[in-house]
């Protein structure tokens, strides 16, 4: 069987990061942008465990900086979520356009 | 050993029992917001004053945590920022329901900036750099019924989430390149790689999304004007200041190799940022708007004084910070004030304000003065100090256009010194009574405008202190 190779790993968690950015610009529904910033901070994951597995197997830091990265985007995603539920509260919709009275 | 851990991590030790201290208040009996206030305020007298006393140098935790002089002072600037904005926003607080749920917020969140100032590791970096957004975010909405007060908390949150998430790719294509995420060894592996270069623009945009540099602004005037004042202004002074500590350590230190770099990098920032962020305070009606985009000018400044590379940049820096937290803080305190009692935060409300108040009146004037940059006032030898040490790489074009764009500044600051003296109004701002611990924060801070401009002393000492490239 052919070895997956690091290059082709990068390729995926790159393509995975600029989806996820793609997302963020052009979703209008904040639970979904917040799930394309989710995706951004998984495709580091998948670049950190990569270059540790590949490249530097003998330390674990990569590893650990994954483990972090996943507790924070959890910390992360819950105050972002209060902080919609109070929107959709005041505003009765969680749709960013109609979040706009401030401008310039 | 645990003398060492006790004596090098004790401003962190301290907060920490302070925030502790904060949560048991919480879970007991109900007490009045009064007496909440005074013995949060007399806390942070106690924590700043251990942040006097002693200095100690160090590593912790193998490398992770690093502290010395120079951080224990920038760490002292930070307490003393968080003093004077607790004082402040006495009024405010006082007939609010959740006076300690704020001060857990904003404190956790500076517990962060400390370590991120002491990082010695990118992952102690990026914790450091969370925990002091995330919370801010949540003070960011502290007005929950207020509509704006929800807008600037979810913007904040998601501009912050998605610049961290930009630094954090940065972050893994260094490791990726150099193994290692510890500051010290892998400043021997930056080289012209061109990966590393991507990884480190990456950092940047992450770096200038926290500082608010132009391009990465566009959260800054919408966060500061729906986020209550007190937020504002820890928004304003402490977290950038705490950032720009990081920042300007991080290139003198880590990114050293590529100084040739960063130096471009910097000077294309610096003229976008100073440019755009006075053509757009120009145009502003509300007080915290027309500060936010003050503020942005203000750090395209700095970048100007960071691209000097030398031990006069990082001194001129923390000065500079120094000088800014006290002319920024008094400031925000007046409009705080008026704002709390009256409700009004437009600069037109601020008409015929000499009339009824003349101290509030005189306090604002030197702040804006001092922010402006004329000469009796700190704030024009902090610029000054910027300007010369940006200078001494010899690129004077940029120099001048900065020097260009005072003079427009001295424009909408001068705007409302003239609305304030000058024009009548029917219906001035009334006679405000002030509190005393207000009053105090207002003192703290003219005398700190006078003081640290005249007195050599100061940048002095933040001079030996320093480090260059």
């Amino acid at each position: 069987m052919q070895e997956i190779t690091l290059n082709q790993i990068l390729f995926v968690s790159t393509t995975l990061f600029f989806i996820g950015m793609y997302g963020l610009f052009t979703r209008r529904n904040l639970i979904t942008m917040l799930m394309s910033i989710e995706l951004m901070l998984n495709s580091v994951n998948i670049n950190f465990v990569a270059f540790n597995k590949y490249l530097y197997p003998e330390k674990l830091d990569g590893l650990f900086f994954t483990l972090f990265i996943i507790t924070i985007a959890a910390a992360e995603a819950a105050v972002a979520i209060a902080i919609i539920i109070n929107l959709y509260r005041s505003h009765n919709s969680i749709d960013v356009d109609d979040a706009t009275e401030m401008k310039y | 050993m645990l003398n060492n851990i006790f004596l090098l991590l004790r401003q962190e030790l301290t907060l920490s029992v302070l925030i502790f201290l904060l949560l048991f208040i919480k879970l007991g009996r109900e007490r009045s917001n009064s007496s909440i206030l005074n013995f949060v305020n007399s806390a942070l007298l106690i924590n700043l004053t251990i942040g006097l006393v002693l200095s100690a140098k160090g590593e912790l935790f193998s490398g992770m945590f690093s502290t010395n002089t120079l951080m224990i002072l920038e760490k002292n600037i930070l307490n003393l920022a968080v003093l004077i904005i607790s004082m402040q926003s006495y009024v405010w607080l006082k007939n609010h329901n959740q006076v300690i749920e704020f001060y857990l917020l904003i404190l956790t969140s500076l517990l962060g900036m400390f370590f991120l100032i002491s990082s010695g590791n990118l992952l102690i970096f990026y914790l450091g750099l969370e925990m002091s957004t995330i919370p801010l975010a949540a003070a960011a909405n502290f007005d929950l019924l207020k509509r704006k007060s929800s807008e600037a908390a979810m913007k904040l949150i998601l501009s912050s989430a998605f610049s961290s998430g930009i630094l954090l790719m940065g972050i893994s294509f260094l490791y990726g390149t150099s193994g290692t995420l510890t500051f010290s060894i892998l400043t021997a592996h930056i080289g012209n790689n061109p990966l590393q270069i991507f990884a480190f623009i990456l950092l940047v945009s992450g770096f200038a999304f926290k500082i608010s540099a132009v391009p990465f602004h566009l959260w800054t005037a919408d966060v500061y004007e729906g986020a209550p004042i007190a937020v504002t202004a820890f928004l304003s002074v402490i977290s950038k200041a705490a950032v720009l500590f990081t920042f300007v350590s991080i290139l003198y230190k880590v990114f050293q190799p590529i100084a040739s770099t960063w130096y471009l990098i910097l000077m294309i920032l610096a003229v976008v940022t100073i440019l755009i962020g006075n053509l757009f305070a120009i145009r502003q009606d509300n007080f915290k708007r027309f500060l936010a985009f003050s503020s942005i000018a203000q750090v395209g400044f700095i970048l100007i004084g960071i691209s000097g590379s030398s031990i006069a940049g990082s001194a001129s820096l923390i000065y500079f910070i120094l000088i800014y937290v006290f002319s920024n803080l008094a400031a925000f305190g007046v409009v705080s004030v008026v704002s709390a009692l009256t409700g009004k935060e437009n600069i037109a409300d601020f008409k015929g304000f000499y009339k009824t108040n003349p101290l509030l009146s005189w306090v604002l004037t030197i702040a804006l003065f001092s922010l402006a940059g004329v000469p009796p006032t700190a704030g024009f030898f902090g610029k000054l100090f910027l300007m010369m040490s940006g200078a001494a790489k010899g690129n004077y074009g940029i120099i001048t256009f900065a020097a260009l764009n005072m003079v427009i500044s001295f424009y909408y600051y001068l705007r409302v010194v003239k609305a304030i003296f000058m024009e009548e109004n029917e219906t001035p701002i009334e006679k405000l009574s002030i509190p005393i611990l207000s009053k105090i924060a207002m003192y703290i801070c003219v005398a700190g405008i006078l003081v640290t401009g005249l007195a050599s002393v100061v940048y002095d000492y933040i001079y030996s202190l320093s480090f260059g490239l």
